[in-house]
């Protein structure tokens, strides 16, 4: 290579760009050298595993490894949708999914639109501060609160109850109740970290807009309508694709935890299926279990590629 | 902020009018309304985890401590289990952060440069992880594979990059760093390893803090997924598997309770012990939480630039 970097007058177009693109990432290549081990990991620990995914298209083995295994095509795929479990797993899924989608979008949103209309300092950040505060508290804690605070014999719950005279309800052993207490305890712990990012936004809108609001004498009900929410639009919505893409990802940690053989008919999520399946089980199955995850996988990823596409033509705002 | 300020005392020059105030005082209603929510279950679990057996169990605890007693803390700090459980934690969060946050930085710092070829693709490569993974059985035989079942390292090595960790540190060094500052490093003679130990790090600072706490806190700290896939060695659980253990299984080690003879005040530690145990895995975070909050919002902000 030395000898070519002489200006010769012989080398095709083609030929010159390939070496300039050659200088090019010679000249970095200390770079290359520290993006080497993140790399290394990425195709470790990452892209690995997605080449192993293919055993959800074999009858995997230990034995036989990845590739020697026998194939079988769809066949785990099928045996999944005629299993008795496809239904309430997916439905489960979906529900919790969208029933948290719905009650968590908006609530962070009118938070800081709530708390933007605050002037005094001390009174806005200790609210700040307490609605911060949940989003620090462990899964296993969150859930263990849960248990405590609805406790049917010594929760706060029952105390309120039985100072009414009424019967203590038992409401964590009452699938009926699964959905909500997943949901609002969830609104419960996110609401205020979720308010953060619109808070930011809300401090980057042109005061100028509000100042000509007032002149003209809109009221601050209405400055919210016209100018605060549409500030707001595009995050909010870049945000409900993320969140849309994830609607299967229904969180595991927390589902898990909650689940108790009561309420198994409302609460078995994709997720903890998957897990069960594949390492609980007494009779484990890699393959099947692959084969639910790969397809949670992949419905997923189409569904965040429609939402993003649908909400820029609907709102000209998407995630890329 | 600065903005922030103007428009309020700009605001707070003008009259507010009749509606204004009505609507003024709702949203301050609103929002004591949504804290006192907040607190409510806080202060209960707290209050009841300085109270007496006896009054956890006739359910005579709202908001203050009845009958004032440390029994639920005495019987924790005997346990050996919890504190194993937690220096556990410690360590996979120490070494972990240390690791994830390296990881991070000479990750993206490359890839914030538009001088890079593939750089494109690269990053694709990592944020590509974010929206698609090959699941929870393929990523678990790559883990077995590799012979980290069951040991520290498992806990460590497979979180390595969050890819929107990534991506807010990339955002960091292209907005924060001038392309002519590395120009003219490279003009100085540096090397890319020189600008990046000499020029680059010391002005990574501010991220380096948004990392370290985001990793320790939502990979480390408060996690149990990792481990209950990966461990099934006791002396390696950490600190919320054992409280999984206890606050969800209700698995209390027998032995913690043998001074207690009397059955009914027997049960009523399990439930003390259970409010003192989910203060004292909180406290941590807690403390630190205020100080760090700034940084976590700063974190939220770059993410939100993009």
């Amino acid at each position: 290579m030395e000898t070519k970097a002489k200006r010769g007058s012989g080398r095709s177009a083609s030929e010159e760009r390939a070496y300039r693109l050659w200088l090019r990432i010679r000249r970095n290549w200390q770079l290359y050298v520290l993006l080497f081990l993140p790399i290394v990991w990425l195709i470790v620990f990452r892209y690995a595993p997605m080449y192993g995914a293919q055993i959800a298209f074999r009858q995997y083995s230990p034995a036989f490894g990845i590739e020697g295994s026998p194939w079988v095509g769809f066949a785990n795929f099928v045996r999944f949708f005629n299993s008795p479990k496809f239904e309430p797993v997916i439905i489960n899924t979906l529900v919790l999914s969208f029933y948290s989608l719905i009650a968590g979008f908006p609530i962070p949103i009118i938070l800081a639109l709530s708390l933007n209309q605050v002037k005094a300092r001390l009174f806005r950040s200790s609210v700040q501060m307490i609605t911060y505060a949940p989003h620090f508290i462990s899964t296993v804690v969150i859930v263990g609160m849960l248990f405590q605070f609805l406790h049917p014999r010594v929760g706060f719950t029952a105390v309120l109850a039985n100072a009414l005279g009424l019967n203590a309800p038992n409401w964590m052993g009452d699938p009926g109740a699964f959905r909500h207490i997943f949901v609002w305890s969830g609104v419960w712990q996110e609401m205020g970290f979720g308010a953060i990012i619109y808070l930011a936004v809300l401090s980057t809108i042109d005061p100028s807009l509000h100042e000509a609001a007032v002149v003209d004498g809109a009221s601050r009900l209405q400055r919210i309508r016209y100018i605060d929410i549409p500030g707001l639009m595009p995050t909010a919505m870049v945000l409900l694709v993320l969140s849309t893409g994830r609607v299967l990802e229904i969180s595991f940690e927390k589902v898990y935890l909650m689940q108790s053989p009561l309420n198994l008919a409302v609460s078995e999520v994709i997720n903890t299926y998957v897990y069960k399946v594949g390492l609980l089980s007494p009779i484990l199955d890699f393959s099947y279990s692959t084969a639910i995850g790969l397809l949670k996988g992949i419905v997923g990823l189409v569904l965040i590629i429609a939402v993003n596409h649908a909400a820029r033509r609907l709102t000209e705002n998407s995630v890329w | 902020m600065a903005t922030m300020k103007s428009y309020e005392s700009n605001i707070n020059t003008v009259n507010e009018s009749y509606i204004d105030r009505i609507f003024l005082m709702s949203n301050t209603t609103l929002l004591l309304v949504v804290t006192t929510i907040i607190l409510l279950p806080l202060v209960y679990i707290v209050s009841a985890s300085f109270s007496s057996a006896e009054a956890v169990i006739a359910g005579k605890v709202t908001l203050w401590p009845v009958d004032f007693s440390l029994l639920g803390y005495e019987t924790i700090f005997e346990h050996k289990k919890v504190w194993n459980g937690f220096a556990n934690s410690i360590f996979y969060t120490f070494f972990g952060t240390i690791f994830n946050v390296i990881m991070t930085i000479i990750a993206a710092y490359p890839l914030s440069r538009n001088d890079l070829v593939g750089r494109r693709f690269i990053t694709f490569a990592f944020i590509f992880t974010m929206l698609f993974s090959g699941g929870l059985i393929p990523t678990y035989m790559v883990v077995r594979d590799l012979g980290l079942l069951n040991t520290r390292w498992a806990m460590i090595l497979p979180t390595g990059i969050g890819p929107f960790n990534l991506l807010i540190t990339i955002t960091f060094f292209r907005t924060t760093i001038p392309p002519e500052l590395i120009e003219a490093a490279r003009i100085d003679g540096a090397s890319d390893f020189r600008t990046f130990r000499s020029v680059i790090l010391p002005l990574a600072r501010p991220i380096i803090a948004v990392l370290t706490l985001f990793y320790a806190v939502n990979t480390h700290w408060n996690t149990y997924f990792q481990a209950l896939i990966y461990l099934k060695d006791q002396d390696l659980f950490p600190l919320q598997i054992v409280l999984r253990e206890i606050l969800i299984q209700n698995s209390i080690d027998a032995s913690m309770l043998i001074d207690v003879e009397d059955l009914v005040a027997r049960e009523g530690l399990r439930d003390l012990l259970k409010f003192s145990l989910i203060v004292v895995a909180s406290v941590p975070v807690m403390i630190i939480y205020p100080f760090v909050q700034r940084h976590f919002v700063k974190g939220m902000m770059i993410g939100s630039v993009k």
